[in-house]
């Protein structure tokens, strides 16, 4: 008798609902929309959008409705070419321009109650939407050489207290990767190289500390181990990526990613974003500020023309100021110790408020105590990377741009709380968001760049959700022609497998891409193979002269141990595509993994449950239509 | 309805030196093709600039070629994408130009061609980024054979067919290769990935004929070791060839309606799916049995592996 355990119905059933409903708010798709968000990020409030509402009417833009979301205005329209429409009348508008900022996005149709338990569909990825990928580079070397720096200093400052003589303390790379990695102190041949290593042991601990003899002298060499460098460079990108993800949302991008991938990349994915030179470059800018006294002893124009600073200044000759300015060596603060800036309207224009933190707030009360009625300038600093040709070779270096933007007498004592004055309202909005978002650890370089227009997007999913309709129909046709009834057993199978990926695949929260729907369409192909290795079992069980019941037990049974070996190899292949690659490889092979989970348990369990109902307990079919 | 009514007994182990001179003769030509035409690789592995430009009407490539040579661009590939009226324009990597930069000299010179026209996608790759896909890429390949290797020795008891099995499915990206090099399709990411999948759903049919190989032994040991396998070709061949017939189902499907982004993986997968199916059939059983397969290798002892008792 053909039975099936009660317990692994059950089993079946509850899957496949649970698989339904969390994969449902994928079927209803969704509207295009554009997102508009304030650049100062304030909140919109209903008389904006009344009037954002009664701009689209004036320009003849079609719009379905209106609604804010977390302080953000969303707009839905019936098709793309009005969402653009809207795009380009509001980024066109002087006004708006200035004011707002927008994304093109997408606003799910799923009804309200599912939404309300949290299900959601999968997010889209940049190939099927349209919007701007970057990624960038982290200058890891550079993280490393801070701490060495660190470290240099430290020792020097040791050595000093302690007395003893020291020519040089300088930074050393590892002779096999020529990467810096160690600090050399050189010591004079009189010097006590014991004392002195007792001296470091305190500034130095952890790394591993050795003595080399030099042709006069010796040398201390402390190491960096391999774990501490990559601790170093880790915290850098972690840093960095806290950082990117500040600036991005204060872009108010939706749906923004901002991840690590690899040893040193962090890649950005901003959907619906289009203009990518504006939001490149506030990404990837390394920007800080510097407060310092300006040295009012010494002539800027006489060391402007000797090219050279007098003891105990810094020379500027990049200045918004109109001349040069020789500034003291010690900072007051810099922008690292800022808790807040905000773009401010001050006597003297636009202006930028900053807050800093209590360290930094008594050293500027101190200051400006101490240096009433003297000048003290800002200086914005800012690094980047040039990549220029040389000998049809390029040849990239790092550019530090010092500029001074402000210098002002201090009219009276304070302490934490102040305006930055002497920038255009653009750059007072900018500078505000970066020091906002923290600085970035070490400079970071765009190695790849792509922009998807919205229209390829649509097209791209037209296209892919056609191939696997037309894949389906006919897979389906041939199944149920190929194998009657037990055909269209595998054809049911078939469709819960798809909705069972589709749950799993929403459930993870995988973008979908391109290539992932290839997966999707690859995985109703192969999914097949199961139930063909059991159909054909069976079929070879009924040639045998085996009863149909016995012939649908022994053709599960005996078809299973194929089914398991085969499909673990194809499993290791997708494994290994999901870890190796990045990308569109590893949307494909996260399809192409889950999707042989699902499909083993629709062909197994799904199918024979189906096919039990049908044939299976106290019923003696004669034949089976396979 | 059945492709084989009744079972077929093809001798596939006494002709194996036909199917061996057959591979032999396309894996050389492959290779040969491979290394002198070559690929043509994708700015996901070579770096530098690709634009997808749309137009009003279809525009002259030689038109759009030339325009863009007196931007200042240098040896600029353009191509039909798709449709008439979609052209892909390829750069070689533009160092210190910014993707904005390059849009608006790029976007100058379609609409010179044509006002309407519009770039659509620009996609800006350094080159140090394609040069680790292809390490990456390298490394993705050889850690899934070996494995696969291990697995296969693993749950059949002996690396006769494990080596049958990877021998055979080296074969199937070997000719996707050669066809990519005759055909000059794009080679991008994507096509990557499907011959990763190629060799997934090619070892899936050779593993599912070495199940058929292990319960033949088992059930009849005192027969010779090419009759079993004969045997086990056979009786697998109508699921083989069935499964394969539904997959091309969907690959074809993807082939013509996925749009060209697509394109390269559809080709790759096809021919990979037509070279797994030939050399699960006719290589990998006749490689372990010239490594000297028999039924004492699969089976030293008359256990069981506990996975063959589950449900």
């Amino acid at each position: 008798m053909l039975e099936y355990a009660r317990w692994k119905y059950y089993l079946v059933v509850i899957v496949l609902v649970l698989g339904l409903l969390v994969a449902s708010p994928n079927f209803f798709g969704s509207d295009p929309a554009l997102q508009i968000a304030r650049k100062d990020h304030a909140a919109i409030t209903s008389d904006a959008m009344k009037e954002v509402e009664g701009f689209l009417k004036d320009k003849k833009v079609n719009f379905e409705r209106t609604y804010i979301d977390k302080g953000r205005l969303m707009v839905r329209f019936r098709d793309v070419p009005d969402q653009l429409a809207a795009r380009d009348a509001v980024d066109g508008n002087e006004n708006y321009k200035n004011l707002y900022i927008t994304a093109l996005s997408f606003a799910p149709r799923t009804p309200e109650f599912i939404r309300a338990i949290g299900l959601r569909p999968m997010p889209l990825g940049l190939d099927l939407r349209g919007g701007l990928y970057l990624l960038y580079q982290v200058d890891v070397n550079s993280a490393v050489n801070q701490a060495l720096e660190g470290y240099a200093q430290d020792a020097r400052r040791a050595l000093t207290s302690a007395n003893i003589p020291f020519k040089d303390v300088t930074t050393a790379s590892a002779t096999s990767t020529g990467r810096p990695d160690a600090i050399r102190i050189i010591l004079p041949p009189e010097a006590d190289v014991q004392a002195a290593r007792n001296a470091l042991s305190q500034p130095l601990q952890g790394l591993s500390v050795d003595t080399e003899s030099l042709a006069s002298g010796s040398a201390i060499v402390a190491r960096m181990t391999p774990a501490q460098i990559k601790e170093r460079q880790d915290y850098a990108i972690q840093q960095n990526i806290t950082t990117l993800r500040n600036r991005v949302n204060e872009l108010g991008v939706s749906e923004p990613i901002v991840q690590r991938q690899g040893i040193d990349r962090i890649n950005v994915q901003l959907p619906g974003v289009q203009n990518s030179a504006d939001v490149k470059n506030l990404l990837g800018r390394v920007a800080t500020l510097e407060f310092r006294l300006e040295d009012t002893q010494d002539n800027a124009y006489e060391a402007a023309q000797k090219g050279r600073a007098p003891l105990g200044a810094k020379l500027y000759t990049k200045t918004r100021i109109g001349r040069p300015i020789l500034l003291k060596r010690e900072v007051i603060a810099t922008g690292d110790q800022l808790t807040n800036a905000t773009v401010a309207n001050t006597q003297d224009g636009v202006g930028v408020a900053v807050k800093l933190d209590a360290r930094a707030g008594e050293s500027m009360l101190k200051t400006t105590k101490a240096n009433l009625n003297k000048p003290m300038a800002v200086v914005l600093i800012e690094k980047r990377r040039e990549t220029t040709e040389v000998n049809g070779k390029p040849v990239t270096r790092d550019v530090t741009d010092e500029t001074v933007i402000n210098d002002a007498t201090i009219r009276g004592v304070f302490s934490n709380n102040f305006d930055i004055t002497g920038l255009s309202a653009g750059e007072a909005r900018d500078l505000a968001l970066l020091l906002r978002s923290g600085s970035l650890s070490v400079p970071i370089y765009a190695v790849e760049e792509r922009v998807v227009g919205p229209s390829v997007g649509s097209e791209n999913i037209a296209k892919g959700v056609t191939a696997l309709i037309i894949g389906m129909a006919g897979v389906f046709a041939f199944m149920a022609i190929y194998y009657k009834i037990f055909g269209l057993v595998a054809d049911l199978v078939l469709l819960a497998n798809v909705v069972l990926l589709t749950a799993l695949l929403s459930m993870f929260g995988t973008t979908l891409s391109l290539p992932g729907i290839a997966g999707i369409i690859l995985t109703v192909g192969m999914a097949v193979d199961a139930n063909v290795l059991i159909y054909e079992r069976i079929r070879e069980e009924i040639r045998k002269g085996v009863s149909p019941q016995a012939s649908i037990r022994a053709g599960f049974e005996k078809a299973f141990s194929a089914i398991a070996d085969s499909n673990i190899t194809t499993l290791i292949a997708g494994v290994v595509l999901w870890v190796f690659g990045t990308g569109p490889i590893r949307g494909f092979a996260v399809v192409l993994t889950l999707g042989i989970a699902t499909s083993l348990f629709t062909s197994l369990m799904g199918s024979r449950a189906l096919v039990t109902i049908m044939y299976g307990g106290r019923r003696k079919p004669a034949r089976l239509s396979i | 309805m059945e492709f084989f009514s009744h079972q077929t007994n093809y001798p596939f182990m006494a002709t194996r030196k036909v199917w061996y001179t057959l591979s032999a003769v396309l894996m050389v030509a492959s290779f040969v093709l491979f290394f002198t035409r070559g690929l043509n690789l994708g700015i996901d592995f070579t770096g530098g600039v690709s634009a997808q430009a749309t137009f009003t009407h279809a525009p002259s490539v030689d038109d759009v070629r030339s325009k863009l040579a007196a931007a200042g661009f240098r040896e600029p590939q353009v191509q039909n994408f798709g449709s008439s009226r979609d052209l892909v324009i390829r750069l070689p990597p533009e160092p210190g130009q910014t993707a904005a930069e390059l849009r608006t000299k790029i976007e100058g010179a379609v609409k010179s061609v044509d006002p309407g026209a519009q770039v659509a996608q620009l996609d800006v790759l350094g080159a140090q980024v394609g040069n680790e896909l292809k390490t990456s890429a390298i490394w993705a390949l050889s850690f899934t054979l070996l494995l696969i290797f291990i697995y296969i020795a693993f749950r059949f008891h002996t690396w006769r067919l494990s080596f049958g099995a990877i021998l055979a499915v080296m074969h199937d990206p070997i000719l996707v290769l050669g066809l990519f090099s005759v055909t000059q399709t794009e080679f991008d990411l994507p096509v990557v990935a499907a011959i990763l999948a190629v060799i997934g759903y090619s070892l899936n049919d050779t593993v599912v004929v070495f199940d058929r190989i292990r319960e033949r032994f088992e059930t009849n040991r005192r027969l010779p070791p090419p009759t079993v396998l004969d045997q086990s070709i056979n009786q697998t061949l109508s699921r083989t060839i069935m499964t394969k017939v539904v997959t091309s189902i969907v690959v074809v499907a993807l082939l013509f309606l996925g749009g060209p982004v697509l394109k390269g993986f559809s080709e790759a997968l096809m021919i990979g799916i037509i070279a797994g199916t030939y050399s699960s059939i006719y290589i990998s059983s006749a490689i372990a049995l010239d490594c000297g397969l028999t039924a004492e290798h699969v089976f030293p002892s008359a256990r069981k592996s506990p996975i063959d008792e589950l449900p």
